[in-house]
């Protein structure tokens, strides 16, 4: 087998592996959460009676373990079950939230990625120059400010002040691609002012280490401009931990944007999980721990990959 | 008097309250009635318009919630019922109870059978017409053995029901006078067949119908045209966005994207009041936030301790700083002016440090702190409101320790298990209900585990007694009773603050709930 091949198949069956072991905490977690799916959905309404029937109706007199082995099945099959809470079925509830939490991460990646590079190669062309500390004081101080005051503020000044944009991202089916992209367009600034400075910093630390050796000296004495060298030589050999650094930021952009959700009303996975949460619904609370987790690790082995593939020593071991 | 027009059209549409237009025509040199009475007449001229669409940003929605009614537990669910589905029986603003789908209602002279006549021609959604089977299984399905709904425990007084044609009889184990309160609870909507076969429908008598249900998110109605009640259903459609956070429910209001929005922040009311274009509407309810000792558990066992505590509280400081001024001060009773049949004579609790010391000193209390559990989840400021207790207890020589517990968990782990904690009640139509709720000594949710036999013996009588000045006088010996004797203190009832923008026309306060009892979207119109 191509060693490459064999590399690739033994990232993924460990990458399987942390799924499931990742799905027995998320299991584990729920299960020591204190009050149970009952008492959290009935809230203080809930009188004796009526929590012993919410109980029996939602099975949760069944051993821990039976119900999770029976999720976990459920699951391999596609089957993610019903919520306990309101009894819609949880992989169609799931899909339009995660279709819309995708297509937020999508659009903030679309803008922050390049953007994030492009400073970075600026930030190294002109080092130490009033560009370089510019670019990095601003971004420094973006990530500084906790997300949802960027967003309120942003809010405050171009949605209620200007009404250049809405300050509800109330996305719903039937929008044309245009109105989408004008409703999320408060959402998709914060999370770029969030995850700017760190591709930005990591890409610019990343070619100025390479910019110390000595192939650069002779592109540069061969008589390349400055952009040139870092675009040409400098940037292909600095790819590997920018990857991992990209990779890290758009994981993210889909797993850790509930307070952007919050600030913004936007329909996405987070406010979904945060809401089953708080109601003990365990079955919903597993699929978005397992989706989170695989889009995360999914994401890592994207990264890993890329960097071997970028690497010629890694492409071929000796 | 074209300025006085003016300034009326101006009122009709929203854009003057009422005091900058009494303000504005007095200086026109017009008598404070005769404006007043202007104003009326202009705001009635204005009337009803059909049309638009009316949107409200609401707090208090789950993606867990659902379209049975029988698990409405949150102000979405509660107001979206409001649109597409109706009760037997309401309560107008007045506290009176008026019909819904039923007619006209009639007890035998001990209220113990009641007998509610459906109103005919009705029909649901589907087009199915209403009978009084569908309000008996509406109310078997919501009294079931095996029903999980949230108005079970109103329920429990029902001994029998049947159908009489086109009436629903029901007949209770003992008498109850406010039965048709009773029926009006939220959860009752009356669904087809009960909503036996599926709960989760949505299909009601409303005046709006469902269209689009993502709990959590976003949900909207378009108006029933074949609609019973003439005076609401105005707007073609009408949309709840979900909005749990404070600050973006504002903006959004602000920003013209929602036309009202219930629970502005006590602390940020005076600013939301100078911005254009918005209206703070606020009313008071019967809603309460209170602090409430186990009497059956030391230290609290101890009377004397108890009135230490009641003296030490400063409910002034605590609406003035917790309610910012938008709440009144409460007297150590769930009750206050806004219940019918309230003894207003009953004397207001005082803050006073010294019978606080002499109520300490006597109840011989060995000096270790009490614990106040408390979290904002209990109500918005308990934590600070316990700080305060806590200092102005320490005047008194009281030593008390605030004990912060997470909000998660709050109402199964804290709430009704350990002796002392912050809590609220929203309040209920009647006296009686909420007596019965949580004040009689076999209630399921007797927080304060009062236990006075004169007290339920009271409330049973008061209860099937028909003599309204009598009745009157059995609740103002119960109010007593809990006053002085009771593990409540109450320091305060927390107005409803909406606010509201000028495209809103029609609002009308309602103290039985916020947005107008959850009806502001099915009766108000589009200006």
């Amino acid at each position: 087998m191509h060693p490459i091949l064999k590399l690739v198949a033994q990232r993924v069956a460990l990458s399987l592996l942390l799924l499931s072991a990742a799905s027995a905490l998320i299991f584990i977690g729920t299960n020591i959460l204190p009050g149970d799916v009952a008492q959290s959905i009935l809230g203080q309404s809930a009188t004796p009676e009526a929590l012993a029937n919410l109980r029996r109706v939602l099975g949760l007199n069944e051993p821990a373990i039976t119900r999770y082995f029976d999720w976990l099945f459920g699951a391999l099959q596609g089957d993610l079950g019903t919520a306990q809470t309101n009894g819609r079925d949880i992989a169609e509830s799931l899909s339009k939230r995660l279709t819309n939490t995708l297509f937020l991460a999508f659009w903030a990646a679309i803008v922050s990625v390049p953007l994030a590079i492009l400073l970075g190669l600026l930030a190294v062309r002109y080092k130490d120059r009033w560009p370089d500390k510019l670019i990095s004081g601003a971004t420094l101080a973006s990530i500084s400010i906790p997300e949802f005051l960027i967003g309120y503020v942003l809010m405050f000044y171009l949605g209620v002040q200007l009404r250049w944009f809405p300050s509800v991202a109330a996305i719903r089916d039937g929008m044309s691609l245009g109105d989408k992209l004008e409703v999320i367009a408060l959402p998709v600034m914060v999370l770029t002012l969030v995850v700017l400075a760190h591709m930005m910093r990591m890409t610019r630390a990343a070619i100025l280490n390479v910019m110390q050796s000595a192939y650069i000296e002779t592109a540069e004495l061969k008589g390349l401009s400055g952009l040139q060298i870092i675009w040409r030589h400098a940037f292909p050999n600095a790819i590997a931990p920018i990857v991992n650094v990209v990779m890290l930021n758009l994981a993210y952009l889909v797993v850790g944007v509930v307070v952007v959700e919050v600030v913004f009303i936007y329909p996405g996975m987070g406010q979904y999980l945060v809401d089953h949460v708080s109601k003990r619904d365990i079955p919903v609370v597993q699929a978005c721990g397992l989706i989170f987790a695989a889009v995360y690790i999914g994401l890592n082995l994207i990264a890993d990959l890329v960097s071997i593939l970028a690497n010629p020593r890694l492409r071929h071991p000796k | 008097m074209d300025e006085l027009k003016y300034l009326g059209r101006k009122v009709a549409t929203g854009a003057l309250n009422r005091r900058d237009f009494m303000g504005r025509a007095s200086a026109l040199g017009l008598t404070a009635t005769a404006a007043s009475s202007m104003m009326a007449g202009a705001a009635k001229a204005a009337g009803p318009q059909r049309g638009g669409t009316l949107r409200a940003g609401v707090q208090g929605g789950e993606s867990t919630n659902s379209l049975d009614p029988a698990t409405f537990a949150s102000s979405v669910p509660y107001m979206l019922g409001r649109c597409w589905g109706d009760t037997l029986v309401g309560v107008d603003a007045g506290g009176n109870v008026v019909g819904r789908l039923a007619e006209s209602v009639e007890a035998s002279d001990d209220a113990t059978s009641w007998r509610f006549k459906m109103r005919q021609g009705v029909e649901f959604h589907n087009g199915k017409t209403v009978t009084a089977e569908d309000a008996l299984k509406t109310m078997q399905r919501h009294s079931g053995e095996d029903t999980k709904s949230g108005a079970l425990g109103i329920m429990r007084g029902i001994e029998s029901m049947s159908t009489d044609g086109d009436t629903l009889v029901v007949n209770l184990s003992s008498g109850n006078a406010d039965l048709p309160y009773l029926m009006a609870d939220y959860h009752l909507i009356i669904q087809p067949d009960g909503g036996m076969d599926n709960p989760a429908a949505g299909i009601g008598t409303g005046a709006y119908k469902v269209e689009v249900d993502e709990p959590g998110v976003r949900h909207s109605a378009v108006r029933n045209e074949n609609d019973w009640d003439p005076d609401r259903g105005y707007a073609d459609s009408v949309e709840i966005l979900v909005i749990n956070d404070a600050t973006a429910r504002t903006a959004a209001l602000q920003g013209g994207q929602v036309d009202m929005i219930n629970r502005v922040e006590p602390k940020i009311v005076d600013l939301v009041k100078r911005v254009p274009g918005v209206t703070i509407q606020n009313v008071a309810g019967r809603g309460h936030y209170v602090m409430i000792m186990h009497t059956n558990t030391g230290p609290f066992d101890n009377n004397d301790l108890r009135m230490s505590l009641k003296y030490a509280i400063d409910r002034q400081e605590m609406v003035d700083k917790i309610l910012r001024g938008y709440g009144t001060i409460g007297n150590d009773l769930p009750i206050n002016a806004s219940y019918p049949l309230f003894d207003a004579s009953i004397p207001q609790r005082e803050h006073d440090l010294d019978k606080a010391a002499f109520h300490y000193k006597k109840s011989g209390h060995d000096g270790s702190p009490i614990v106040l559990r408390t979290a904002d989840a209990a109500f918005p400021g308990a934590v600070d409101a316990s700080a305060l207790l806590q200092q102005s207890a320490a005047k008194a020589g009281i030593p008390l320790e605030v004990k912060r517990e997470p909000n998660d968990g709050y109402w199964s782990e804290v709430w009704n298990k350990q002796p002392f904690c912050c809590s609220y009640w929203g309040g209920r139509p009647t006296q009686d209900q909420m007596y019965s709720t949580a004040y009689l000594s076999s209630a399921d949710w007797n927080d304060t585990r009062f236990n006075n036999p004169a007290f339920d013996d009271r409330l049973v009588q008061a209860r099937a007694e028909l003599d309204l000045d009598k009745r009157k006088g059995m609740y103002s010996e119960m109010a007593y009773m809990l006053r002085d004797e009771g593990g409540l203190i109450c320091p305060m009832f927390n107005d409803f603050i909406d606010a509201r923008g000028d495209r809103v026309g029609g609002f009308e306060n309602d103290p039985n709930g916020e947005l107008m009892n959850g009806y502001a979207l099915a009766k108000c119109w589009v200006a």
